[in-house]
């Protein structure tokens, strides 16, 4: 027991004594807080669209207006020919173009049948297929408007019909920084901590002072002990300091017991910074350990269900997820912190989280050999 | 000339020894790009749900097959009362509840009007909106088709285009996200050890006793990387058209030199952080811990930008993956040419520029 004191005093003073790694530590997780989650709007509002009319009557404006009225578009411009409204969608400056034929009129009224034609911008696919169908729902509008004026269609239905409502459980206003603050708070405390972990027993081997360490009587799971505690207390320190500016910045307060974080957080940092030190106990140089731990952590945040969802992931992706323990990180956040989730419901994921920390780190105690 | 070259075939030994680091350097991009090129998409599907449904009748579960059969929805639990919404979302096993009301079918018979309950977990608002659009949608169809199709009079028929991604797949728009992402960060780290290396190890002094110039020992750092990164760039593209079938529509000429435009960008600013660091842990914290988030969220392709605070929509510019990500996708998805984006290509010199420049000016001939 004393030795593990001795390694945390070391530890502790040579964290200590590197004012650079100190501010990078706690002042940068802190300033991409404050900034990011204001980044994270994903809804479709604010479609640019062009509009090329070639007909120009009444009810060709008027669709402009019921278009342009809801707060989804927004008129780019009036486009002249269909190469000026081409070149609108090419610079990026416009989502959609609605073009209207010269005849939309006289085919509407005579034909029973007028066309018109909408060219979509469908690089990102998702945006562009809920975009055309806001407009396909206002020009839907617009033509039952139009028959109830020529014909009195009569508008109610005496045939039966099925009605939706629906509610949204959790966060009412869909507020997108609740959401998102507890999530980057989880990314950023473990790119910190996994980083620090996996470069700090290969910077000593790098060195040469794992040499003078190697030749004490320290045991291997002392080292590895010593190395693991000074990385968990900071790592706590900086995910508390993300819960006080999520409540001072952000007004963001779990609806759970906070405690429940904590305990699962201390797990979790077990669990992140056993792997870290796993993979700087197998590489040679601080170049290497930071490029496998970075292609680590961004396959874990990217497929880690904050940005996309981890359901529609091909399958694959899917049991990368499972074995990701980002992913249950950030749901275990969620949950506590909106949904008021206690420990019971997060039982599941506290034994898996358990059950990776503890093959993590009896690897990484097995894999460092005292030897060079 | 010649001091340079010598400088170069140093650097050059020195990463060609490292047979470690050039497998992770070869290997790091392709995984990554087959991983989320394919796994990447920010489309909804196959979302988890709860069905209450006291009636228990004909009608309702022709409803409930037809919701469970759509790619969207896939039904995990039946519950039996209301309580047990709040249980399964607190435990996180569905993302909605759909609840019928008592009597479903008669209701419908009878012509009363039904109502049917979404109840969506907001915890993630994105995917509530979305499930709760498809679900009306679903039901939408379900009611036409009870209706039965009547041709109305005075139509408006839209014909929807969907142009350069006809079959709106994910994968046109994350993988120059992806691309830019991982060209931008590995770069940088690449170079951004390397001065700092040198300082850490104490051969730095060698250097600057060195007859040299400062430039040289700048330039002569990059090019070995640059020569790296030319062969990712070469393999990304080879592996978005092969693999990824992401058709290239615009010049490959321009699309890869532009490519090499961002490279040098980013090695330059791996250069500008090496020079002000002053251990190998700070350099590679500063360029990723530093510039993993802010790349991702603030380049456009996770969200998009129209949508952020102006403040933010400012800070943006700053990104030099923003960029790059809009180049690649004018010239390898719409088919522009240099005309198109000169803007892109001009503020990318001018940000390498800058890195050099204070690179150069930050480089100490004194330790």
């Amino acid at each position: 027991m004393r030795r593990i004191l001795f390694i945390l005093e070391k530890e502790f003073r040579q964290v200590m004594r590197d004012p650079a790694i100190l501010r990078i530590m706690f002042v940068m997780p802190v300033i991409q807080l404050v900034i990011l989650p204001l980044a994270a709007d994903y809804e479709v509002k604010n479609v640019r669209i062009t509009i090329l009319d070639h007909n120009k009557s009444s009810y060709t404006s008027q669709l402009v207006n019921k278009i342009t009225s809801t707060n989804y578009f927004t008129l780019v411009s009036y486009a002249r020919d269909i190469n000026a409204a081409m070149k609108d969608i090419e610079h990026d400056n416009a989502d959609m173009i609605l073009e209207i034929p010269a005849d939309f009129e006289r085919n509407l009224v005579k034909e029973d049948e007028a066309k018109v034609f909408l060219a979509v911008n469908a690089i990102n696919g998702v945006r562009a297929s809920l975009g055309s169908n806001y407009l396909l729902n206002i020009l839907r509008s617009f033509n039952d408007d139009i028959r109830v004026k020529w014909i009195q269609m009569p508008r109610m239905n005496t045939e039966p019909r099925v009605g939706t409502t629906h509610s949204t459980w959790y966060n009412v206003h869909l507020n997108y920084q609740r959401y998102m603050v507890p999530g980057i708070l989880v990314i950023l405390v473990t790119m910190v901590c996994s980083f620090l972990a996996a470069l700090n027993i290969v910077r000593e081997k790098e060195i040469g002072t794992i040499e003078q360490i190697n030749v004490t009587p320290i045991r291997k799971h002392h080292f590895i002990l010593g190395k693991l505690i000074p990385f968990w207390i900071m790592g706590q320190i900086t995910l508390t300091s993300g819960f006080i500016i999520a409540r001072v910045v952000y007004g963001i307060v779990p609806e759970g017991n906070i405690m429940v974080i904590y305990a699962f957080s201390s797990v979790y940092m077990l669990a992140i910074l056993g792997l870290g030190l796993l993979v700087s106990t197998f590489v040679q140089t601080q170049q290497q350990a930071m490029l496998i731990s970075f292609f680590l952590m961004m396959v874990f945040i990217l497929l880690g269900g904050l940005y996309t969802s981890i359901e529609s992931m091909p399958v694959w992706a899917q049991y990368i997820a499972a074995v990701n323990p980002v992913s249950y990180f950030i749901e275990v956040m969620r949950m506590v912190f909106l949904k008021g989730s206690d420990l019971s419901d997060i039982s599941r994921h506290l034994g898996i989280i358990a059950l990776f920390a503890v093959v993590m780190n009896s690897w990484a105690v097995m894999s460092y050999r005292k030897r060079m | 000339m010649k001091t340079l070259w010598a400088f170069i075939t140093k650097e050059w030994k020195h990463i060609w020894r490292d047979k470690k680091t050039l497998l992770i350097l070869f290997g790091m991009p392709i995984a990554q790009m087959l991983i989320f090129g394919f796994a990447l998409t920010n489309e909804v599907k196959n979302s988890r749900i709860a069905i209450l449904d006291p009636s228990k009748d004909t009608e309702s579960r022709q409803l409930i097959n037809r919701i469970d059969a759509s790619k969207y929805f896939e039904v995990r639990k039946y519950l039996d009362k209301p309580e047990d919404i709040h249980r399964a979302f607190r435990r996180g096993e569905v993302r909605m509840a759909i609840v019928f009301p008592s009597n479903f079918n008669d209701d419908l018979m009878h012509g009363k009007q039904v109502t049917i309950q979404l109840i969506a977990d907001a915890s993630d608002p994105n995917i509530a909106t979305t499930v709760i659009n498809y679900a009306t949608a679903i039901i939408g169809d379900y009611q036409n088709e009870k209706l039965g199709l009547k041709k109305l009079p005075y139509r408006i028929e839209p014909v929807v285009r969907m142009m350069y991604n006809p079959q709106l797949k994910g994968a046109f728009n994350f993988v120059p996200g992806v691309m830019s992402m991982i060209l931008l960060l590995v770069c940088t780290m690449m170079t951004s050890v390397s001065i700092v290396r040198e300082k850490e190890l104490g051969t730095m002094e060698v250097l600057l006793a060195s007859p040299s110039r400062p430039i040289k020992v700048i330039i002569a750092k990059a090019i070995p990387y640059l020569f790296l990164s030319v062969i990712n760039i070469i393999t990304i593209l080879l592996m978005s058209y092969f693999v990824l079938e992401l058709p290239i529509r615009g010049s490959l000429l321009l699309l890869f030199s532009e490519s090499v435009l961002f490279i040098i960008t980013s090695l330059s600013l791996g250069l500008l952080i090496s020079t002000i660091t002053d251990s190998q842990r700070t350099a590679m914290f500063a360029s990723l811990v530093g510039m993993f988030l802010p790349t991702l969220m603030l380049s456009g392709f996770m969200f998009p930008i129209e949508n952020m605070p102006k403040p933010l929509q400012v800070m943006s510019n700053i990104v030099p993956a923003k960029w790059y990500f809009i180049i690649v996708k004018s010239v390898m998805l719409k088919g522009l040419g240099l005309v198109s984006i000169w803007k892109e290509t001009a503020i990318l010199s001018g940000m390498t520029f800058f890195f050099l420049f204070l690179a150069l000016k930050k480089f100490k001939i004194r330790l």
